[in-house]
Protein backbone atom coordinates (compact mmCIF):
# COMPACT_ATOMS: atom_id res chain seq x y z
CA UNK A 1 0.00 0.00 0.00
CA UNK A 2 2.91 2.24 0.81
CA UNK A 3 4.14 1.97 -2.76
CA UNK A 4 0.77 3.07 -4.16
CA UNK A 5 0.47 5.96 -1.72
CA UNK A 6 3.96 7.23 -2.52
CA UNK A 7 3.30 6.82 -6.25
CA UNK A 8 0.06 8.78 -6.07
CA UNK A 9 1.71 11.58 -4.10
CA UNK A 10 4.56 11.73 -6.60
CA UNK A 11 2.11 11.73 -9.51
CA UNK A 12 0.15 14.63 -8.02
CA UNK A 13 3.27 16.68 -7.31
CA UNK A 14 4.79 16.08 -10.75
CA UNK A 15 1.49 16.79 -12.50
CA UNK A 16 0.88 20.02 -10.57
CA UNK A 17 4.41 21.31 -11.17
CA UNK A 18 4.35 20.25 -14.82
CA UNK A 19 1.10 22.14 -15.43
CA UNK A 20 2.45 25.23 -13.68
CA UNK A 21 5.61 25.00 -15.78
CA UNK A 22 3.59 24.81 -18.99
CA UNK A 23 1.54 27.85 -18.02
CA UNK A 24 4.52 29.95 -16.98
CA UNK A 25 6.79 28.74 -19.79
CA UNK A 26 4.47 30.57 -22.13
CA UNK A 27 4.71 33.71 -19.98
CA UNK A 28 8.52 33.41 -19.93
CA UNK A 29 8.59 32.90 -23.69
CA UNK A 30 6.52 36.04 -24.29
CA UNK A 31 8.67 38.03 -21.88
CA UNK A 32 11.99 36.86 -23.34
CA UNK A 33 10.82 37.38 -26.92
CA UNK A 34 9.58 40.83 -26.00
CA UNK A 35 12.87 41.82 -24.42
CA UNK A 36 14.81 40.45 -27.42
CA UNK A 37 12.70 42.77 -29.58
CA UNK A 38 12.96 45.66 -27.05
CA UNK A 39 9.32 45.48 -26.04
CA UNK A 40 8.00 44.86 -22.53
CA UNK A 41 5.71 41.88 -23.10
CA UNK A 42 2.69 41.12 -20.88
CA UNK A 43 2.53 43.80 -18.19
CA UNK A 44 -1.11 44.53 -17.32
CA UNK A 45 -2.41 41.47 -15.46
CA UNK A 46 -0.64 41.26 -12.12
CA UNK A 47 2.87 42.53 -11.41
CA UNK A 48 4.92 42.25 -14.63
CA UNK A 49 2.06 40.28 -16.18
CA UNK A 50 2.58 37.37 -13.80
CA UNK A 51 -1.12 36.51 -13.81
CA UNK A 52 -1.26 36.54 -17.61
CA UNK A 53 -1.34 32.69 -17.91
CA UNK A 54 -4.40 32.61 -15.63
CA UNK A 55 -6.10 35.30 -17.70
CA UNK A 56 -5.28 33.34 -20.86
CA UNK A 57 -6.83 30.19 -19.45
CA UNK A 58 -10.02 32.07 -18.54
CA UNK A 59 -10.08 33.62 -22.00
CA UNK A 60 -9.67 30.27 -23.74
CA UNK A 61 -12.26 28.57 -21.52
CA UNK A 62 -14.92 31.19 -22.14
CA UNK A 63 -14.40 31.50 -25.89
CA UNK A 64 -16.99 30.04 -28.19
CA UNK A 65 -16.20 26.42 -28.97
CA UNK A 66 -16.82 26.17 -32.70
CA UNK A 67 -17.45 22.87 -34.42
CA UNK A 68 -17.35 23.54 -38.17
CA UNK A 69 -20.01 21.56 -40.08
CA UNK A 70 -17.64 20.20 -42.73
CA UNK A 71 -15.16 18.43 -40.44
CA UNK A 72 -14.84 14.73 -39.79
CA UNK A 73 -16.31 15.01 -36.32
CA UNK A 74 -14.79 11.96 -34.61
CA UNK A 75 -11.20 12.58 -35.69
CA UNK A 76 -11.57 16.34 -35.31
CA UNK A 77 -12.36 15.85 -31.63
CA UNK A 78 -9.89 13.01 -31.16
CA UNK A 79 -6.87 14.92 -32.49
CA UNK A 80 -6.37 17.52 -29.70
CA UNK A 81 -7.13 14.86 -27.11
CA UNK A 82 -4.42 12.62 -28.57
CA UNK A 83 -1.95 15.49 -28.80
CA UNK A 84 -2.40 16.47 -25.14
CA UNK A 85 -2.41 12.95 -23.70
CA UNK A 86 0.66 11.80 -25.61
CA UNK A 87 2.61 14.92 -24.77
CA UNK A 88 1.89 14.58 -21.04
CA UNK A 89 2.71 10.86 -20.73
CA UNK A 90 6.46 11.02 -21.31
CA UNK A 91 7.17 12.97 -18.11
CA UNK A 92 6.34 9.78 -16.17
CA UNK A 93 9.70 8.14 -16.90
CA UNK A 94 11.88 11.22 -16.44
CA UNK A 95 14.00 11.20 -13.27
CA UNK A 96 14.53 14.56 -11.58
CA UNK A 97 17.02 13.44 -8.96
CA UNK A 98 18.62 10.50 -7.14
CA UNK A 99 17.14 8.33 -4.41
CA UNK A 100 16.18 10.52 -1.47
CA UNK A 101 15.03 10.02 2.08
CA UNK A 102 12.00 12.19 2.95
CA UNK A 103 10.70 11.69 6.51
CA UNK A 104 12.09 8.16 6.55
CA UNK A 105 10.50 7.20 3.21
CA UNK A 106 13.16 6.23 0.69
CA UNK A 107 12.04 7.01 -2.83
CA UNK A 108 13.37 8.01 -6.22
CA UNK A 109 12.58 11.47 -7.57
CA UNK A 110 10.85 9.90 -10.54
CA UNK A 111 7.36 8.53 -11.10
CA UNK A 112 8.53 5.23 -12.53
CA UNK A 113 11.71 3.79 -13.99
CA UNK A 114 11.48 1.57 -17.07
CA UNK A 115 14.35 -0.59 -18.24
CA UNK A 116 13.62 0.79 -21.69
CA UNK A 117 12.83 4.35 -20.60
CA UNK A 118 14.47 6.08 -23.53
CA UNK A 119 12.73 3.76 -26.00
CA UNK A 120 9.43 4.57 -24.29
CA UNK A 121 10.00 8.26 -24.86
CA UNK A 122 10.92 7.65 -28.51
CA UNK A 123 7.80 5.51 -28.94
CA UNK A 124 5.53 8.15 -27.45
CA UNK A 125 7.05 10.89 -29.57
CA UNK A 126 6.67 8.69 -32.66
CA UNK A 127 2.97 8.22 -31.92
CA UNK A 128 2.59 11.93 -31.15
CA UNK A 129 2.58 12.84 -34.83
CA UNK A 130 -0.94 11.39 -35.18
CA UNK A 131 -2.41 14.28 -33.21
CA UNK A 132 -1.10 16.85 -35.67
CA UNK A 133 -1.66 14.75 -38.81
CA UNK A 134 -5.24 13.91 -37.87
CA UNK A 135 -6.02 17.50 -36.91
CA UNK A 136 -4.84 18.62 -40.33
CA UNK A 137 -6.76 15.97 -42.22
CA UNK A 138 -10.04 15.98 -40.30
CA UNK A 139 -10.41 19.77 -40.48
CA UNK A 140 -11.23 19.37 -44.18
CA UNK A 141 -9.38 22.56 -44.99
CA UNK A 142 -6.52 22.73 -47.49
CA UNK A 143 -4.28 24.84 -45.27
CA UNK A 144 -4.80 22.49 -42.35
CA UNK A 145 -4.15 19.47 -44.55
CA UNK A 146 -0.92 20.98 -45.87
CA UNK A 147 0.14 21.77 -42.31
CA UNK A 148 -0.59 18.22 -41.20
CA UNK A 149 1.26 16.72 -44.15
CA UNK A 150 4.26 18.96 -43.63
CA UNK A 151 4.34 18.09 -39.97
CA UNK A 152 4.24 14.33 -40.56
CA UNK A 153 6.95 14.50 -43.22
CA UNK A 154 9.10 16.75 -41.04
CA UNK A 155 8.76 14.64 -37.92
CA UNK A 156 9.52 11.41 -39.78
CA UNK A 157 12.57 12.98 -41.42
CA UNK A 158 14.00 14.53 -38.27
CA UNK A 159 13.32 11.49 -36.14
CA UNK A 160 16.22 9.75 -37.92
CA UNK A 161 18.99 12.18 -36.93
CA UNK A 162 17.38 12.58 -33.50
CA UNK A 163 17.42 8.86 -32.83
CA UNK A 164 20.93 8.43 -34.22
CA UNK A 165 22.14 11.30 -32.04
CA UNK A 166 20.52 9.64 -29.01
CA UNK A 167 22.12 6.26 -29.78
CA UNK A 168 25.67 7.63 -29.51
CA UNK A 169 25.54 8.49 -25.76
CA UNK A 170 23.68 5.24 -25.17
CA UNK A 171 26.73 3.45 -26.61
CA UNK A 172 28.96 5.33 -24.16
CA UNK A 173 26.75 4.69 -21.15
CA UNK A 174 25.57 1.19 -22.05
CA UNK A 175 22.08 1.59 -20.55
CA UNK A 176 18.51 2.28 -21.66
CA UNK A 177 16.95 3.21 -18.33
CA UNK A 178 16.99 6.97 -17.88
CA UNK A 179 18.02 6.73 -14.23
CA UNK A 180 20.94 4.44 -15.07
CA UNK A 181 21.91 6.74 -17.96
CA UNK A 182 22.09 9.69 -15.61
CA UNK A 183 24.01 7.72 -12.98
CA UNK A 184 26.51 6.71 -15.64
CA UNK A 185 27.49 10.36 -15.93
CA UNK A 186 28.39 10.90 -12.26
CA UNK A 187 31.93 11.68 -11.21
CA UNK A 188 34.72 13.89 -12.55
CA UNK A 189 37.87 13.59 -14.62
CA UNK A 190 40.93 15.03 -12.83
CA UNK A 191 38.58 16.11 -10.08
CA UNK A 192 36.93 18.96 -11.98
CA UNK A 193 35.79 17.96 -15.51
CA UNK A 194 32.32 16.40 -15.15
CA UNK A 195 31.77 13.04 -16.82
CA UNK A 196 28.68 14.25 -18.66
CA UNK A 197 28.15 12.62 -22.05
CA UNK A 198 29.22 15.81 -23.83
CA UNK A 199 32.60 15.56 -22.05
CA UNK A 200 32.84 11.81 -21.56
CA UNK A 201 35.77 9.86 -22.98
CA UNK A 202 36.52 8.18 -25.37
CA UNK A 203 34.42 10.41 -27.64
CA UNK A 204 32.79 13.52 -26.17
CA UNK A 205 29.31 13.89 -27.61
CA UNK A 206 29.44 17.60 -28.44
CA UNK A 207 28.49 17.06 -32.08
CA UNK A 208 25.87 14.55 -31.03
CA UNK A 209 24.39 17.13 -28.69
CA UNK A 210 24.24 19.79 -31.42
CA UNK A 211 22.55 17.35 -33.83
CA UNK A 212 20.12 16.37 -31.08
CA UNK A 213 19.31 20.01 -30.36
CA UNK A 214 18.68 20.86 -34.04
CA UNK A 215 16.52 17.78 -34.53
CA UNK A 216 14.68 18.58 -31.30
CA UNK A 217 13.71 21.99 -32.69
CA UNK A 218 12.22 20.25 -35.71
CA UNK A 219 10.50 17.55 -33.68
CA UNK A 220 8.72 20.11 -31.53
CA UNK A 221 7.77 22.27 -34.55
CA UNK A 222 9.68 25.26 -33.22
CA UNK A 223 11.26 28.12 -35.14
CA UNK A 224 13.23 27.81 -37.45
CA UNK A 225 11.39 24.59 -38.32
CA UNK A 226 7.80 25.67 -37.61
CA UNK A 227 6.70 24.99 -41.19
CA UNK A 228 3.53 23.11 -40.09
CA UNK A 229 2.11 26.38 -38.76
CA UNK A 230 3.78 28.95 -41.00
CA UNK A 231 1.34 31.87 -40.69
CA UNK A 232 2.21 33.61 -43.93
CA UNK A 233 1.70 30.46 -45.99
CA UNK A 234 -0.85 28.33 -44.14
CA UNK A 235 -2.89 30.74 -41.92
CA UNK A 236 -2.15 28.66 -38.81
CA UNK A 237 -1.49 25.23 -40.28
CA UNK A 238 -3.01 22.20 -38.68
CA UNK A 239 -4.89 24.05 -35.96
CA UNK A 240 -6.56 26.66 -38.20
CA UNK A 241 -10.05 25.25 -37.57
CA UNK A 242 -9.66 24.79 -33.83
CA UNK A 243 -10.91 27.22 -31.23
CA UNK A 244 -11.25 27.57 -27.47
CA UNK A 245 -9.98 24.65 -25.37
CA UNK A 246 -9.23 22.46 -28.38
CA UNK A 247 -6.76 25.09 -29.58
CA UNK A 248 -5.42 25.35 -26.03
CA UNK A 249 -4.82 21.60 -26.14
CA UNK A 250 -2.47 21.91 -29.13
CA UNK A 251 -0.80 24.90 -27.52
CA UNK A 252 -0.23 22.96 -24.31
CA UNK A 253 1.02 19.91 -26.21
CA UNK A 254 3.65 22.01 -27.97
CA UNK A 255 5.06 23.31 -24.70
CA UNK A 256 4.83 19.90 -23.02
CA UNK A 257 6.82 18.36 -25.88
CA UNK A 258 9.38 21.12 -25.51
CA UNK A 259 9.80 20.42 -21.79
CA UNK A 260 10.04 16.67 -22.36
CA UNK A 261 12.65 16.91 -25.08
CA UNK A 262 14.80 19.33 -23.07
CA UNK A 263 14.57 16.92 -20.11
CA UNK A 264 15.74 14.09 -22.39
CA UNK A 265 18.60 16.22 -23.69
CA UNK A 266 19.61 17.06 -20.13
CA UNK A 267 19.54 13.43 -19.04
CA UNK A 268 21.36 12.05 -22.06
CA UNK A 269 23.97 14.70 -22.73
CA UNK A 270 24.23 17.08 -19.76
CA UNK A 271 24.47 14.57 -16.95
CA UNK A 272 20.94 14.85 -15.53
CA UNK A 273 21.07 16.13 -11.96
CA UNK A 274 24.86 15.73 -11.59
CA UNK A 275 26.37 19.16 -10.93
CA UNK A 276 29.05 20.95 -12.88
CA UNK A 277 31.39 21.11 -9.86
CA UNK A 278 32.39 18.40 -7.38
CA UNK A 279 30.17 17.95 -4.36
CA UNK A 280 31.21 20.32 -1.54
CA UNK A 281 31.24 23.37 -3.86
CA UNK A 282 28.22 22.45 -5.97
CA UNK A 283 25.96 22.30 -2.91
CA UNK A 284 26.48 26.03 -2.35
CA UNK A 285 25.87 27.13 -5.95
CA UNK A 286 22.07 27.51 -5.54
CA UNK A 287 22.56 29.54 -2.37
CA UNK A 288 25.14 31.73 -4.11
CA UNK A 289 22.87 32.26 -7.12
CA UNK A 290 19.92 33.36 -5.00
CA UNK A 291 22.07 35.59 -2.76
CA UNK A 292 23.42 37.23 -5.92
CA UNK A 293 19.87 37.74 -7.19
CA UNK A 294 18.92 39.27 -3.83
CA UNK A 295 21.93 41.60 -3.97
CA UNK A 296 20.92 42.83 -7.45
CA UNK A 297 17.33 43.35 -6.28
CA UNK A 298 18.45 45.33 -3.22
CA UNK A 299 20.79 47.44 -5.36
CA UNK A 300 18.02 48.38 -7.76
CA UNK A 301 15.64 48.92 -4.86
CA UNK A 302 18.02 51.49 -3.44
CA UNK A 303 17.98 53.46 -6.71
CA UNK A 304 14.31 53.25 -7.72
CA UNK A 305 13.35 54.36 -11.23
CA UNK A 306 9.67 54.34 -10.33
CA UNK A 307 8.05 54.93 -6.97
CA UNK A 308 6.83 51.36 -6.57
CA UNK A 309 10.32 49.95 -7.15
CA UNK A 310 11.33 51.09 -3.66
CA UNK A 311 9.05 48.36 -2.25
CA UNK A 312 8.84 45.73 -4.98
CA UNK A 313 12.58 45.19 -5.48
CA UNK A 314 13.40 44.69 -1.77
CA UNK A 315 10.46 42.27 -1.58
CA UNK A 316 11.94 40.20 -4.42
CA UNK A 317 15.31 40.41 -2.66
CA UNK A 318 13.87 39.12 0.63
CA UNK A 319 12.15 36.24 -1.16
CA UNK A 320 15.43 35.35 -2.89
CA UNK A 321 17.25 35.43 0.46
CA UNK A 322 14.64 33.08 1.97
CA UNK A 323 15.10 30.64 -0.94
CA UNK A 324 18.88 30.92 -0.54
CA UNK A 325 18.45 30.12 3.16
CA UNK A 326 16.34 27.04 2.36
CA UNK A 327 19.02 25.78 -0.01
CA UNK A 328 21.64 26.28 2.71
CA UNK A 329 19.91 23.98 5.25
CA UNK A 330 22.02 20.77 5.31
CA UNK A 331 18.98 18.48 5.83
CA UNK A 332 17.19 19.50 2.63
CA UNK A 333 20.30 19.79 0.48
CA UNK A 334 20.35 16.13 -0.69
CA UNK A 335 16.80 16.60 -2.03
CA UNK A 336 16.83 20.14 -3.37
CA UNK A 337 20.34 20.51 -4.82
CA UNK A 338 19.97 17.73 -7.47
CA UNK A 339 16.58 19.14 -8.42
CA UNK A 340 18.14 22.60 -8.68
CA UNK A 341 20.84 21.37 -11.07
CA UNK A 342 18.33 19.43 -13.18
CA UNK A 343 15.95 22.38 -13.41
CA UNK A 344 18.82 24.74 -14.15
CA UNK A 345 19.99 22.66 -17.11
CA UNK A 346 16.47 22.20 -18.46
CA UNK A 347 15.89 25.93 -17.99
CA UNK A 348 19.01 26.82 -19.97
CA UNK A 349 17.94 24.56 -22.84
CA UNK A 350 14.42 26.02 -22.80
CA UNK A 351 15.92 29.50 -22.88
CA UNK A 352 17.93 28.46 -25.95
CA UNK A 353 14.68 27.33 -27.59
CA UNK A 354 13.11 30.72 -26.95
CA UNK A 355 16.26 32.61 -27.86
CA UNK A 356 16.43 30.84 -31.25
CA UNK A 357 12.79 31.70 -31.83
CA UNK A 358 13.55 35.34 -31.25
CA UNK A 359 16.58 35.28 -33.53
CA UNK A 360 16.23 33.06 -36.59
CA UNK A 361 13.86 33.27 -39.58
CA UNK A 362 11.98 30.25 -40.87
CA UNK A 363 13.38 27.71 -43.34
CA UNK A 364 11.81 27.18 -46.74
CA UNK A 365 10.24 23.76 -47.06
CA UNK A 366 12.72 22.28 -49.56
CA UNK A 367 15.62 23.68 -47.50
CA UNK A 368 14.18 21.96 -44.45
CA UNK A 369 14.09 18.55 -46.13
CA UNK A 370 17.45 19.00 -47.83
CA UNK A 371 19.04 20.00 -44.55
CA UNK A 372 17.68 16.92 -42.79
CA UNK A 373 18.60 14.33 -45.40
CA UNK A 374 21.82 15.64 -46.91
CA UNK A 375 23.46 17.26 -43.89
CA UNK A 376 22.03 16.29 -40.51
CA UNK A 377 21.46 12.60 -41.23
CA UNK A 378 25.00 11.90 -42.58
CA UNK A 379 26.49 13.92 -39.70
CA UNK A 380 24.58 11.87 -37.14
CA UNK A 381 25.64 8.69 -38.89
CA UNK A 382 29.33 9.66 -38.90
CA UNK A 383 29.09 10.70 -35.25
CA UNK A 384 27.56 7.33 -34.38
CA UNK A 385 30.20 5.40 -36.35
CA UNK A 386 33.11 7.22 -34.72
CA UNK A 387 31.58 6.73 -31.27
CA UNK A 388 31.03 3.03 -31.90
CA UNK A 389 34.57 2.59 -33.19
CA UNK A 390 36.15 4.38 -30.22
CA UNK A 391 33.94 2.58 -27.70
CA UNK A 392 34.90 -0.73 -29.30
CA UNK A 393 38.63 0.09 -29.23
CA UNK A 394 38.87 1.47 -25.67
CA UNK B 1 -3.95 -7.59 -12.43
CA UNK B 2 -2.11 -9.20 -15.35
CA UNK B 3 -5.19 -11.19 -16.32
CA UNK B 4 -7.44 -8.13 -16.19
CA UNK B 5 -5.03 -6.15 -18.36
CA UNK B 6 -4.73 -9.08 -20.76
CA UNK B 7 -8.50 -9.34 -21.14
CA UNK B 8 -8.89 -5.60 -21.67
CA UNK B 9 -6.18 -5.32 -24.30
CA UNK B 10 -7.07 -8.59 -26.01
CA UNK B 11 -10.62 -7.27 -26.43
CA UNK B 12 -9.30 -3.90 -27.64
CA UNK B 13 -7.05 -5.54 -30.20
CA UNK B 14 -9.87 -7.78 -31.44
CA UNK B 15 -12.26 -4.85 -31.78
CA UNK B 16 -9.63 -2.80 -33.59
CA UNK B 17 -8.83 -5.75 -35.83
CA UNK B 18 -12.48 -6.10 -36.87
CA UNK B 19 -12.66 -2.36 -37.28
CA UNK B 20 -9.81 -2.43 -39.82
CA UNK B 21 -11.99 -4.55 -42.10
CA UNK B 22 -15.38 -3.04 -41.31
CA UNK B 23 -14.57 0.68 -41.57
CA UNK B 24 -15.39 2.27 -44.92
CA UNK B 25 -12.87 5.08 -44.73
CA UNK B 26 -9.17 4.24 -45.28
CA UNK B 27 -8.03 6.61 -42.49
CA UNK B 28 -10.33 4.90 -39.98
CA UNK B 29 -8.98 1.51 -41.05
CA UNK B 30 -5.38 2.68 -40.77
CA UNK B 31 -5.97 4.10 -37.29
CA UNK B 32 -7.68 0.92 -36.17
CA UNK B 33 -4.55 -0.89 -37.30
CA UNK B 34 -2.54 1.47 -35.08
CA UNK B 35 -4.85 0.43 -32.25
CA UNK B 36 -4.09 -3.24 -32.98
CA UNK B 37 -0.35 -2.56 -32.96
CA UNK B 38 -0.60 -0.63 -29.69
CA UNK B 39 -2.60 -3.28 -27.86
CA UNK B 40 -0.29 -6.01 -29.18
CA UNK B 41 2.60 -4.01 -27.72
CA UNK B 42 0.84 -4.03 -24.34
CA UNK B 43 0.41 -7.81 -24.62
CA UNK B 44 4.13 -8.21 -25.33
CA UNK B 45 4.84 -6.03 -22.31
CA UNK B 46 2.63 -8.25 -20.13
CA UNK B 47 4.65 -11.27 -21.23
CA UNK B 48 7.89 -9.55 -20.24
CA UNK B 49 9.20 -8.70 -23.71
CA UNK B 50 9.70 -5.00 -23.01
CA UNK B 51 12.17 -4.31 -25.80
CA UNK B 52 9.91 -5.95 -28.37
CA UNK B 53 6.93 -3.96 -27.08
CA UNK B 54 8.69 -0.63 -27.48
CA UNK B 55 10.08 -1.56 -30.89
CA UNK B 56 6.60 -2.57 -31.98
CA UNK B 57 5.27 0.87 -31.11
CA UNK B 58 8.24 2.75 -32.61
CA UNK B 59 8.46 0.80 -35.87
CA UNK B 60 4.85 -0.16 -36.61
CA UNK B 61 2.90 2.47 -34.73
CA UNK B 62 5.30 5.33 -35.28
CA UNK B 63 6.96 4.77 -38.65
CA UNK B 64 5.03 2.35 -40.85
CA UNK B 65 1.52 3.48 -39.95
CA UNK B 66 2.43 7.17 -40.06
CA UNK B 67 3.57 6.60 -43.64
CA UNK B 68 0.28 4.80 -44.38
CA UNK B 69 -1.75 7.68 -42.97
CA UNK B 70 0.50 10.17 -44.76
CA UNK B 71 -0.08 8.46 -48.11
CA UNK B 72 -3.83 8.25 -47.60
CA UNK B 73 -3.93 11.94 -46.69
CA UNK B 74 -1.75 12.87 -49.66
CA UNK B 75 -3.91 10.95 -52.13
CA UNK B 76 -6.99 12.33 -50.38
CA UNK B 77 -8.72 8.96 -50.61
CA UNK B 78 -12.42 9.18 -49.84
CA UNK B 79 -14.76 6.67 -48.22
CA UNK B 80 -15.15 3.43 -50.12
CA UNK B 81 -18.52 2.60 -51.60
CA UNK B 82 -19.71 -0.87 -50.73
CA UNK B 83 -19.91 -2.80 -53.97
CA UNK B 84 -22.87 -5.03 -54.74
CA UNK B 85 -21.92 -8.37 -53.35
CA UNK B 86 -21.34 -11.24 -55.74
CA UNK B 87 -23.90 -14.07 -55.58
CA UNK B 88 -21.17 -16.44 -54.44
CA UNK B 89 -20.27 -14.33 -51.42
CA UNK B 90 -23.92 -13.84 -50.56
CA UNK B 91 -24.71 -17.54 -50.60
CA UNK B 92 -21.52 -19.21 -49.46
CA UNK B 93 -19.93 -16.46 -47.31
CA UNK B 94 -21.35 -17.31 -43.92
CA UNK B 95 -21.08 -21.11 -44.21
CA UNK B 96 -17.49 -20.85 -45.43
CA UNK B 97 -16.59 -18.51 -42.55
CA UNK B 98 -18.09 -20.94 -40.05
CA UNK B 99 -16.26 -23.83 -41.66
CA UNK B 100 -12.99 -21.89 -41.47
CA UNK B 101 -13.47 -21.05 -37.80
CA UNK B 102 -14.30 -24.69 -36.97
CA UNK B 103 -11.28 -25.90 -38.93
CA UNK B 104 -8.97 -23.44 -37.18
CA UNK B 105 -10.40 -24.41 -33.81
CA UNK B 106 -9.85 -28.07 -34.59
CA UNK B 107 -6.25 -27.44 -35.70
CA UNK B 108 -5.41 -25.31 -32.67
CA UNK B 109 -6.96 -27.89 -30.38
CA UNK B 110 -4.83 -30.54 -32.03
CA UNK B 111 -1.62 -28.55 -31.47
CA UNK B 112 -2.42 -27.07 -28.07
CA UNK B 113 -1.79 -30.02 -25.73
CA UNK B 114 1.84 -30.04 -26.88
CA UNK B 115 2.29 -26.38 -25.85
CA UNK B 116 2.74 -25.38 -22.22
CA UNK B 117 0.45 -22.63 -20.93
CA UNK B 118 1.69 -19.05 -21.05
CA UNK B 119 2.39 -17.33 -17.75
CA UNK B 120 2.64 -13.58 -17.46
CA UNK B 121 6.14 -12.32 -16.82
CA UNK B 122 7.67 -15.80 -16.88
CA UNK B 123 9.59 -15.03 -20.07
CA UNK B 124 13.10 -13.82 -19.31
CA UNK B 125 15.43 -12.59 -22.00
CA UNK B 126 13.22 -9.78 -23.24
CA UNK B 127 15.62 -7.05 -22.18
CA UNK B 128 17.59 -5.05 -24.71
CA UNK B 129 20.91 -6.46 -23.45
CA UNK B 130 19.97 -10.06 -24.05
CA UNK B 131 18.33 -9.45 -27.41
CA UNK B 132 21.40 -7.52 -28.52
CA UNK B 133 23.72 -10.30 -27.43
CA UNK B 134 21.64 -12.92 -29.27
CA UNK B 135 21.47 -10.78 -32.42
CA UNK B 136 25.24 -10.44 -32.56
CA UNK B 137 26.13 -14.03 -31.67
CA UNK B 138 23.58 -16.71 -32.45
CA UNK B 139 21.51 -14.87 -35.06
CA UNK B 140 24.29 -12.84 -36.67
CA UNK B 141 23.89 -14.31 -40.15
CA UNK B 142 20.08 -13.86 -40.41
CA UNK B 143 20.48 -10.36 -38.98
CA UNK B 144 23.04 -9.38 -41.63
CA UNK B 145 21.03 -11.02 -44.40
CA UNK B 146 17.97 -9.03 -43.40
CA UNK B 147 19.95 -5.79 -43.36
CA UNK B 148 21.21 -6.49 -46.90
CA UNK B 149 17.65 -7.32 -47.96
CA UNK B 150 16.44 -3.98 -46.60
CA UNK B 151 19.32 -2.20 -48.33
CA UNK B 152 18.28 -3.80 -51.64
CA UNK B 153 14.70 -2.68 -51.06
CA UNK B 154 15.88 0.91 -50.41
CA UNK B 155 18.00 0.87 -53.58
CA UNK B 156 15.03 -0.49 -55.55
CA UNK B 157 12.79 2.29 -54.24
CA UNK B 158 15.39 4.91 -55.17
CA UNK B 159 15.75 3.48 -58.69
CA UNK B 160 11.98 3.41 -59.21
CA UNK B 161 11.55 6.98 -57.93
CA UNK B 162 14.42 8.17 -60.13
CA UNK B 163 12.90 6.70 -63.27
CA UNK B 164 9.74 8.71 -62.69
CA UNK B 165 11.66 11.99 -62.31
CA UNK B 166 13.67 11.40 -65.50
Amino acid sequence: MDFYLVSIIKLLIVFAIFMQTLAYLQWIERKVLAHIQTRTGPLRVGPHGLLQPLADVIKLLTKEDLLPPYVNRFFYLLAPFLAVCLSLISIAVIPFGPEVDIFGVKTYLQITDLHVGILFILAISAIGVYGVALAGWSSNNKYSLLGGLRSSAQIISYELPLTLAIVAPLLLLNQLSLRAISDGQAGYYLGFIPRWAIFQMPFPQIFGFLIFLIAAFAETNRVPFDLPEAENELVAGFHTEYSSMKFAGFFMAEYANMVTITCVGTLLFLGGWHPLFPAPYSNWVPTAVFVFAAAIAFFHGSQPARKIDRYSFPLVGIISLIIAGIFAIPVVQPVLVPIFWFVAKVGVLLFVFIWIRGTLPRFRYDQLMKFAWTFLFPCALVNLLITALLVAIF
Amino acid sequence: MDTILFIIFAIVSLICGFNVVLQKHPISSALSLVGVMGSLAVLYLLLGAEFLAMTQVIVYGGAVMVLFVFTIMLLNAGAEKSSTKSWFAQIAGLPLLLAFIVLMGFLIKGVMPALPGVRFGSFVGGTAHEIGRLLFTEYLLPFEVISILILIAILGAVVLARKEID
